[in-house]
């Protein structure tokens, strides 16, 4: 039954219009045609992450345009708040995982498509699942796990000697993100349009109100909440440390709240601003989710086919006052730590860290003096301060190659000192070792072994 | 943890440290866990003089976007830090910036101690001594640091 509906012309007539016909417009590598519809359907593996109210916009649009391999990672269960726009949810879900039940209900409706739901942390994957899709899919909201993907989906990067991008190690991502009535969508193709790190700058602080001001002069109902959030708890529960995820936690918080405020005189402290001020959420709105959402859904479908000039590289979605809509086209930091070539430095196998920090010296580039070394977030060697000196002391005179684990090539972090027109600056680089003559190891061995 | 590049910014903070000579650091998680230390502060001038603090920091996953989270950990008669160990300073939460670093909240904190002040209270009851009565706020101090009772509250010696 599911699958004699797949082709029904009605089902695919607009993408058709996109697909099936050359355009003016076009990527190089656009081949119209149904062979091309197919192969999007077929061959195309695209993971979004989250299902909330993001990620349940995405997945329904991707399926609608005809990817039927996907694939989804939430950690967070369904609360009954998320009802008004996470519209894949029922209030018999409430409790259930967001990402097992967003993708059981779009395979219920969209057929023919196949959703894998991962209900983890995104930290709990290995590498290398990240690897498998043509397109990670971001719909996250906050700045942390989006810093976490982006790092990931770098580190997949690879650099040809001419430091330009190698483009089969090139994983795309597409990001969307709301708040409010403001949105954005942006596409990222590591090593020539800016990653997060380049423009993390975009993201304003977050708001932090002075503790003394909870403690002592508290004039609105979110001082009051951040008052039994940051004080009061500690002061009660000692040692127990606070869950926003806990409803338990989150409805102390609130009562305690109450009594602040009823003790101030202050009006309007409510659940859901408490939920809001703890967790810095900004009330979600269904119809700004869905405007992002099908810009990155058809940003990913033009990745994929080259039926059209993708964005390039940032839409803001303003709904605010009137409606404003703006593609700005950022730069990369091209000595950005995540995404940048970094500097190429190749090895004998047989140098010592000792030597290696030795040659950073006398490296016609970086001439940089009492290097500190750190191959992915292991600390090989450390200058400073000594009793962490000490703990690492033992490192240099062993092979770099082993205490990095005896792959071809990866990449390493120094940071030390050095000298610009006569000044001394401290700096922080990116490098690629490679060793050699272990060109033999393929990039499974590689990853693998790291 | 080695996916974050806050780890590798901080790593070249913690590389770059450059204390002053009262203070030290540890890392209780060993050299592979550097997002938390602990710093122990000796004043050597002021009310506080010849005590030791110390103060646990947990460096945020999306430093130094954000501050890291400190709290002293010896219980300490002070206006601007409460029996919790919760501490008032302005880089720490409303004045953060990306580019301030460890360097800087180790000197905010020293700074603390050698001028304490009653306009930031958290703990109410010695910012109103210390503005009141500086001579009664001085011996409550000595009182504290050298083990014993401040009002209802016991503090234990850190002298």
């Amino acid at each position: 039954m599911a699958d004699s509906t797949t082709n029904q012309p009605s089902r695919t007539r607009d993408l058709d219009k996109l697909l099936l016909r050359p355009g003016n417009l076009v990527a190089p590598i656009f081949d119209p045609g149904a062979q091309l519809r197919d192969d999007i359907g077929e061959y195309a593996r695209i993971l979004v992450v989250g299902a909330g109210g993001l990620g349940c916009e995405l997945l329904k649009d991707l399926a609608l345009s005809g990817f039927k391999n996907l694939e989804v990672i939430d950690m967070d269960r369904i609360e009954v708040t998320n009802l008004n726009r996470q519209f894949l949810f029922r209030l018999e879900d409430v409790g259930k995982p967001k990402a097992e039940v967003a993708a059981k209900r779009v395979m219920e409706r969209v057929s023919g498509v196949n959703i894998v739901p991962h209900f983890c942390r995104i930290e709990d994957k290995e590498i290398e699942f990240y690897n498998d899709f043509s397109i990670i899919v971001l719909g996250l909201d906050s700045i942390e796990a989006r810093s976490y993907i982006n790092a990931v989906a770098c580190s997949f990067l690879e650099y040809d000697s001419n430091d330009n991008p190698i483009e089969e190690t090139v994983k795309p991502m597409v990001d969307g993100g709301t708040e409010g009535f403001k949105g954005h969508a942006r596409i990222i193709m590591p090593g020539s349009t800016p990653c997060f790190e380049c423009t993390i700058w975009l993201f304003p602080p977050q708001v932090k109100f002075p503790l003394c001001t909870l403690a002592e002069t508290p004039r609105t109902p979110a001082h009051c909440i951040e008052y039994a959030h940051l004080i009061k708890w500690d002061e009660v529960h000692s040692g127990k440390s606070f869950d926003p995820d806990e409803p338990e936690h989150m409805k102390w918080v609130y009562t305690e709240a109450v009594k602040r405020a009823e003790l101030f005189g202050i009006q309007g402290v409510t659940y859901s601003l408490t939920q809001g001020v703890v967790k810095n959420i900004i009330p979600a709105i269904a119809s700004t989710n869905a405007i992002v959402s099908a810009a990155c859904a058809l940003e990913t479908l033009k990745l994929v086919s080259g039926c059209s000039k993708t964005l390039s590289n940032y839409l803001t979605y303003n709904g605010v006052e009137g409606l404003h809509v703006k593609v700005t086209e950022f730069v990369r930091d091209k000595d950005c730590l995540v995404c940048g070539p970094g500097v190429l430095v190749e090895l004998d196998t047989t140098v010592t860290l000792q030597k290696f920090i030795d040659i950073l010296e006398e490296h016609p580039t970086l001439l940089l003096s009492k290097a500190s070394v750190t191959h992915r977030g292991k600390n090989l060697y450390m200058q400073a301060p000594p009793v962490l000196e000490e703990m690492t002391r033992s490192n240099l005179k062993l092979p770099l190659f082993e205490l990095m684990g005896k792959v071809s090539k990866d990449v390493v972090h120094v940071t030390g000192s050095t000298t610009k027109n006569d000044q001394k600056t401290s700096c922080l680089r990116k490098l690629r070792i490679a060793f050699k003559g272990v060109d033999g190891m393929t990039d499974t061995d590689m990853a693998g072994g790291a | 943890m080695d996916f974050f590049i806050s780890y590798i910014l901080h790593i070249a903070d913690i590389s770059e440290l450059n204390l002053p000579k009262s203070c030290a650091i540890t890392f209780p998680n060993g050299k592979d866990d550097l997002m938390y230390f602990e710093v122990s502060i000796r004043p050597d001038e002021g009310y506080y003089s010849g005590g030791n603090f110390l103060f646990s920091f947990q460096v945020s996953p999306i430093y130094p976007h954000e501050a890291p989270k400190v709290k002293c950990k010896t219980k300490v008669y002070h206006p601007n830090i409460d029996l919790e160990g919760n501490v008032c300073l302005n880089i720490l939460r409303e004045d953060w910036k990306p580019v301030l670093n460890i360097n800087t909240i180790i000197y905010g904190l020293y700074h603390l101690f050698t001028e304490p002040n009653s306009e930031d209270p958290l703990n109410h009851d010695a910012a109103a001594v210390l503005r009141d009565n500086p001579k009664l706020f001085e011996s409550n101090v000595r009182r504290a640091m050298t083990g014993g009772y401040v009002g209802q509250n016991f503090f234990p010696r850190c002298i």
